[in-house]
């Protein structure tokens, strides 16, 4: 793959200068807005240059919440997370952030101290092996053995994190090669023989496709992350729109088709919609868009669209066949592909019936929960959420019960408003990643939805979150518990509740004043609606503990091992 | 089923280790590997014998591996003509008086003796691993003491007798 690269179509001569320097030039040549990094020991030459560079620099208050804040930034703006974390406990407290990107393909470009070259092997102070440990949970990675390779290693990183399917790429940089000084390029053409990622599809499968839709009579389209890192939204609308064929979402990917279009019919999984899981089950036709069929997503495979032909388009080739057998395969970019389906215009397949079927379900098993006149429901909590924000606001959320429903009741009618962690499930996520979102996008309003356990993970991040004065609004959907774990122990073990009750809770409103954060508090449906408005209004940070109704279970639900048309709870 | 897959590879640092981690990650059994430098500066070969459930495991390992951006080209030979060897380093007990007997055992194989001492022999054997097997079964009744094998390495041969049968999973 060949890639030229003439800034402002002039000829760059190369100059001289340090490691830590071409960093910073890099990152500059790259467009790079803003860093968020940790300093120590092995990356201070680095730190000393972004003194006075002018460069964004976030100073999360833990490695982890500053890769999670790349993560929120990558998902909300569509370019590249940039993190620096230092050696040793540095680089290993990103671990988890790493696996969590590699997982959900979101591209971050993460720069890692070492310690000098002369000492690496020997056990040196604060050092790990930062690329043995993340060879696995890394699309790419890089040790610098030599000044001269940086600049390249750097352009290539971004090239790799961005394209096909989006990964983070980390680059291991001793200490010496930050001070040591080399010739700066960044002109050159990369040369990446090993890398060259499929983006026109196939002529003949998409023609497969097209005949496929034409007899289909009962065809849906799962669509996942996939569509939002192609920025195809408009480009499924128009296929679903023009071929008549009803949209499923698995969690990530959200709000790539409006959730308020005749044609949705919510999430599918563990926790979709009875409509969603019903339509999979019963189509004869499954066109999966930039969706890798996650075990959340399918429940057993066994009933998972037992009687469909299943067209499966995505970026990444080993995807397709991996855990459904697929019998069209598309590989390539989801906008190119779902414009070419477009541009077919191909015959409609006669799937009136279906339709109809399927907007029954939809009337006859919403989503739905019993009310309460007293107590907040943490589904109402959502719901007085949406209203609020008219639908509009970014909204980040950490791992469990309270993800779910977010999941469930904020009806996203946008891409790139939602920011969450699905496929690693990462607990601590929420609110470094809220961080990160409203950074991407100053003007918009964003609502990270914490579970008291997720919240109390990666809670020092409120200090970046006052320094920055960044007006999120923090929503503590307070269980006293860790909510999902609690739910299957009740439904999956007897009820023996073991140690998923957060019997001591820190005050959370004297915990956000700490920080110098306004925090509120509301116990019941009345209270909660003022305070969301109030929180919605108010012009800064703030952060509101909701007293949800504790023991609260999230439905309608695929236990696990079951097929997806055996939901329970579909009726509250 | 057993699958001899080459790979051809950036001689860079960790790809290796890129690759042995893939196939744990992702649960895959190797049987052997041999890796070395290929007439172009700077790649390598690697040829892995693996065992999988089925023609879809094949499938995966092959686009999984695809996927590591210093892999640059992988193929299933299994079901190519090729030319398959490994090299087996055999240290059998012998006696001066049991010496003869044992050259006349090895020689069907082409098998040489490249050392000698008192007690023992070393038996250097070269060919696919059916052949390394049979000699290695037969002179455990002599007693052996080490065996060193290097493992598979493979390549097509010239000529494709069964071209038109091979199947290609590629779907790209």
């Amino acid at each position: 793959m060949v890639v030229k690269a003439n800034v402002d179509g002039k000829q760059q001569t190369s100059t001289k200068m340090s490691g830590a320097l071409m960093l910073l030039e890099a990152l500059k040549r790259e467009n790079v807005e803003v860093i968020f990094g940790y300093p120590g020991g092995a990356v201070l030459p680095i730190y000393d240059k972004i003194y006075d560079f002018g460069i964004s620099h976030v100073l999360t208050r833990h490695e982890q919440g500053g890769i999670h804040a790349a993560e929120g930034y990558a998902r909300i703006s569509g370019k590249p997370g940039v993190v620096i974390a230092t050696s040793g406990p540095g680089a290993t407290n990103i671990v988890t952030g790493l696996t969590d990107a590699m997982i959900d393909s979101l591209p971050l470009v993460v720069f890692t101290g070492q310690v000098a070259s002369s000492v690496i092997g020997t056990d040196a102070f604060q050092e790990a092996d930062v690329l043995g440990i993340t060879m696995p949970i890394t699309k790419h990675s890089y040790q610098v053995r030599d000044v001269k390779e940086l600049p390249n290693i750097i352009k290539e990183a971004f090239y790799i994190a961005t394209t096909g399917r989006p990964g983070p790429v980390l680059i291991d940089i001793p200490k010496d090669i930050a001070t040591i000084e080399g010739d700066f390029e960044y002109d050159q053409e990369l040369n990446l023989p090993g890398y060259q990622p499929t983006i026109k599809p196939n002529h003949l499968q998409i023609r497969k496709l097209v005949e496929a839709v034409s007899q289909a009579k009962k065809p849906v389209i799962l669509a996942g992350a996939g569509v939002i890192h192609a920025k195809a939204a408009e480009e499924l609308k128009q296929y679903a729109e023009q071929q008549n064929i009803p949209v499923i979402h698995t969690l990530l990917g959200l709000g790539g088709f409006p959730a308020d279009h005749p044609l949705f019919l919510g999430m599918a999984g563990m926790h979709g919609t009875y409509t969603a899981n019903m339509a999979i089950y019963e189509s004869d036709l499954l066109i999966s868009v930039g969706a890798r069929f996650d075990d959340r997503v399918t429940g057993n495979p066994k009933s998972f669209a037992p009687n469909a032909t299943v067209a499966h388009i995505d970026i990444d080739p080993a995807e397709i066949g991996k855990i459904i057998t697929t019998k069209i395969p598309v590989v390539g970019d989801a906008k190119e592909v779902l414009r070419q389906l477009v541009h077919q215009d191909g015959k409609r397949g006669d799937n009136e019936e279906w339709l109809k079927k399927l907007e029954s379900w939809k009337k006859e098993y919403p989503l739905a929960y019993k009310p309460s006149e007293e107590q907040l429901k943490p589904q109402k909590l959502v719901e007085l959420i949406h209203e609020y924000t008219n639908g509009e606001a970014i909204v980040t959320t950490d791992v469990g019960q309270h993800q779910m429903w977010a999941a469930q009741y904020y009806k996203f009618n946008k891409p790139n408003h939602w920011v969450t962690s699905g496929g690693l499930g990462t607990m601590g996520f929420g609110l470094p990643s809220s961080i990160g979102a409203q950074i991407a996008d100053k003007s918009a309003t964003v609502v990270s939805i914490l579970g008291d356990g997720g919240f109390q993970m990666t809670s020092q991040e409120l200090a970046v979150i006052r320094e920055l004065n960044l007006p999120i609004k923090i929503v503590i959907v307070n269980n006293q518990a860790l909510g999902m774990v609690r739910q299957w122990q009740e439904l999956f073990y007897e009820e023996r509740y073991s140690h998923s009750l957060l019997g001591n809770q820190p005050d959370f409103i004297k915990l956000a004043e700490a920080y110098g954060i306004k925090g509120m508090q509301a116990a019941t449906t009345e209270e909660a609606e003022q305070v969301v408005k109030e929180a919605i209004e108010f012009d800064g940070p703030v952060l509101i503990d909701f007293r949800v109704v504790p023991g609260e279970n999230v439905y309608p639900m695929v236990a696990p091992g079951k097929g997806i048309n055996e939901m329970v709870g579909v009726k509250p | 089923m057993k699958r001899i897959i080459t790979l051809t590879v950036n001689n860079r640092a960790g790809v290796l280790n890129r690759i042995t981690g893939l196939f744990t990650k992702r649960h895959y059994n190797i049987e052997s590997i041999s890796v070395g430098h290929t007439e172009s500066e700077g790649i390598s070969r690697m040829t892995f014998v693996i065992h999988v459930e089925d023609e879809s495991g094949v499938e995966q390992i092959t686009k999984q591996l695809n996927k590591q951006i210093d892999v640059l080209k992988v193929t299933d030979i299994t079901n190519q003509a090729i030319i398959a060897r490994e090299l087996a380093l055999i240290k059998v007990v012998a006696s001066p008086s049991n010496r003869n007997e044992i050259y006349s055992l090895i020689e069907p194989f082409r098998a040489t003796i490249v050392d000698v001492s008192k007690e023992s022999m070393v038996v250097q054997v070269t060919g696919e691993s059916d052949k390394v097997e049979a000699l290695i079964d037969l002179l455990r009744t002599y007693g052996i003491k080490e065996i060193a094998r290097t493992g598979t390495t493979a390549f097509t041969r010239g000529t494709q007798k069964q071209a038109c049968n091979m199947k290609n999973i590629s779907i790209v």
